[in-house]
């Protein structure tokens, strides 16, 4: 059964006077448990595709469900609860609150919950074992390497254990070696843990970790190859 | 109180701001503080006053005296049960620059006139015994460390050289709003020293019924009216506000200068505020992202508003509380009872809490009302 379903998404912005149009008609399915890398040239409606699959834009017309839920159909306050439930998301760069340490920053998403404190550090510390960081935590961001800050964020993404991770280009700003650990980390978040992961990326290696790839030229996905398994 | 660390964190983002717009807000709070009670004291004094004492002095201005032969006649006058004379001194003591108000009164007369300055009775006949004894408040004694018996000298700034009293008495208010840091001699010491007997500063009367000050006022004006130092009478109280618009529209200036240090404050706030949130815009979008709405991120950024503005406020009224309560605070004399009343701490916790909404209110408004996508072009 798809997790997420996206159906006839039309999604056009306006620039001045010109209307762009990113989408025309996108239907996609991403299974529950997949592990799905979405590529393409820049401008091609990656990030937005991801922006409207966590509820964080809406489209033109088009529906996008996520487990069951029509995302667009929420009211603002409506879609901050169920994002906080459902969606761990982390982006490129300046994921973390500079002023808060690691522990802090990855606990963000327990303050929406009603866990009380010790059961939000049981949490905190398991997620920031789970991402190999549990001698940092009580490091500040400026104190940690570009591959560890994306850990610290990934650890944040799966702390509230979501229904889906969103990554927007998370190997975008790391070298080889950093972008190897987080991109294994993923794997292992997917196939040991089951999440569901869709991940947007321009890197051939970041996509290959990846079980399903899909390419969007234009707004328009233009291949489907199955990676693996 | 989850959210604390989180809003402490980020105040803590840039402490020299945070220290310097805190610092500001409690330096409004504190100077609004001190010039409304500036106000509130001298609105107090004015309305201290006997309603059964009235005061006449000189019409053409209360720096001009009167003929101390006016005495007889104004005893003389029915509904007039007593009569006593004061005259304002103006001495500095030390080392020329402490002041305190200094009065030279007619010392048997003016005892039995105010029997709110209270005084032991071997003080009391000490006092009207010896020409240069002097009286004077516990708290001036306390201050200068004088003791009963001392010589004092002051320098008269109006009545030119310098005055030695003996202090014979020490007396204590019965009242809040009688100054109890006063030195009060002998008239006839003055006059004598002066060698200009026969004037008075001003006249205090006793009557017999409140309900006759105005009918009396009138008799004792009409009896002066056509004579080289015609006389304006009123009530005690109508006095003391005279004396206190000596200072010109006091209260009028004092509020327009607080409200306008706190309007200046109010957009140091407001810009320090929209600053910090306006760097924020990306950690926004990352936090709406996490799953905090829109009024929750409102709330953040008001309580961040309020953290600075509440702790500016207890600063600043507390600070100015305890200042003048410690400090004994009265303006060289001029502010007997000098202390920062519970409405001025009310209606300064009234302008913290306007500040906190007028400095918080747009910044907060802007992170609940971003669009995701547009802050997230912060992050990207």
């Amino acid at each position: 059964m798809a997790l997420v379903q996206i159906r006839d998404v039309y999604k056009s912005f306006q620039r001045d006077s010109q209307r762009i149009d990113v989408f025309t008609g996108l239907s996609l399915d991403v299974a529950e448990g997949s592990f799905t890398a979405l590529m393409g040239p820049s401008g091609s409606g990656k990030s937005t595709l991801l922006n409207l699959i966590a509820g964080l834009d809406r489209p033109t017309s088009g529906t996008v469900r996520v487990a069951g839920a029509d995302v667009h159909a929420m009211s603002a306050a409506q879609l901050a609860a169920w994002r906080a439930r459902h969606i761990g998301f982390v982006f490129q760069q300046l994921n973390l609150l500079p002023v808060l340490t690691a522990y802090q920053n990855v606990e963000l998403p327990l303050l929406l919950t009603r866990l009380a404190k010790k059961e939000r550090e049981e949490r905190v510390r398991v997620a920031l074992g789970v991402v190999g960081l549990d001698d940092r935590i009580h490091h500040y961001p400026r104190q940690l390497s570009g591959g560890q800050e994306q850990r610290v964020a990934i650890a944040r993404a799966i702390v509230a254990d979501p229904t889906l991770i969103l990554l927007d280009e998370p190997t975008g700003q790391l070298d080889a070696r950093s972008s190897q650990e987080v991109l294994t980390l993923l794997q292992r978040l997917n196939s040991e843990f089951g999440k569901t992961v869709v991940i947007v990326t321009h890197d051939a290696h970041a996509a290959d970790k990846a079980k399903a790839v899909l390419h969007l030229e234009k707004g328009v996905l233009i291949e489907r190859a199955a990676v693996g398994a | 109180m989850r959210y604390l660390p989180l809003v402490l964190a980020n105040l803590g983002r840039h402490k020299r701001r945070t220290f310097l717009t805190t610092a500001s807000v409690a330096l409004a709070l504190f100077l609004f503080a001190s010039l409304r009670t500036v106000v509130t004291t001298i609105a107090a004094g004015a309305q201290f006053g006997s309603a059964r004492r009235l005061v006449a002095t000189n019409a053409t201005g209360i720096v001009f005296p009167l003929p101390l032969a006016y005495a007889g006649r104004l005893r003389a006058l029915p509904g007039v049960q007593a009569v006593s004379w004061a005259n304002w001194f103006g001495g500095r003591y030390g080392d020329g620059k402490r002041f305190f108000a200094t009065f030279a009164v007619d010392p048997a007369s003016y005892l039995d006139m105010y029997p709110e300055i209270v005084l032991p009775a071997d003080q009391r006949d000490a006092f009207l015994r010896e020409r240069s004894a002097a009286i004077v408040g516990r708290r001036l004694l306390d201050v200068f460390g004088w003791h009963l018996g001392q010589d004092v000298t002051l320098q008269g700034t109006i009545f030119s050289g310098d005055w030695t009293f003996t202090i014979r008495g020490v007396y204590t208010p019965s009242d809040p709003v009688i100054n109890d840091d006063m030195l009060i001699f002998r008239h006839d010491y003055l006059d004598e020293r002066m060698n200009r007997a026969g004037f008075a500063g001003w006249y205090i009367l006793r009557i017999d019924d409140p309900n006759n000050a105005a009918g009396i006022a009138k008799l004792v004006d009409d009896q002066f009216r056509n004579s080289s130092a015609p006389t304006k009478t009123g009530t005690e109280q109508a006095f003391n506000a005279s004396f206190a618009t000596m200072w010109g529209n006091v209260s009028l200036l004092m509020n327009t200068i607080g409200m306008a240090v706190v309007f200046a404050i109010l957009l140091v706030t407001a810009n320090a505020m929209m600053m910090s949130a306006r760097e924020r815009t990306g950690e926004v979008a990352v936090l709406k992202t996490i799953g905090f709405s829109d009024w929750r991120l409102f709330g953040l950024v008001m309580l961040e508003a309020g953290l600075i503005t509440l702790t500016g406020a207890v600063l600043g009224l507390g600070g100015a509380k305890l200042l003048y309560r410690a400090t004994n605070f009265n303006a060289a004399g001029f502010l007997p009872g000098f202390d920062v009343d519970g409405t001025t701490l009310a209606v300064g916790g009234a302008i913290a809490l306007l500040l906190m909404l007028a400095s918080g209110l747009v910044p907060a408004v802007r992170a609940a009302r971003l669009p995701v996508v547009q802050a997230l072009r912060h992050v990207e």
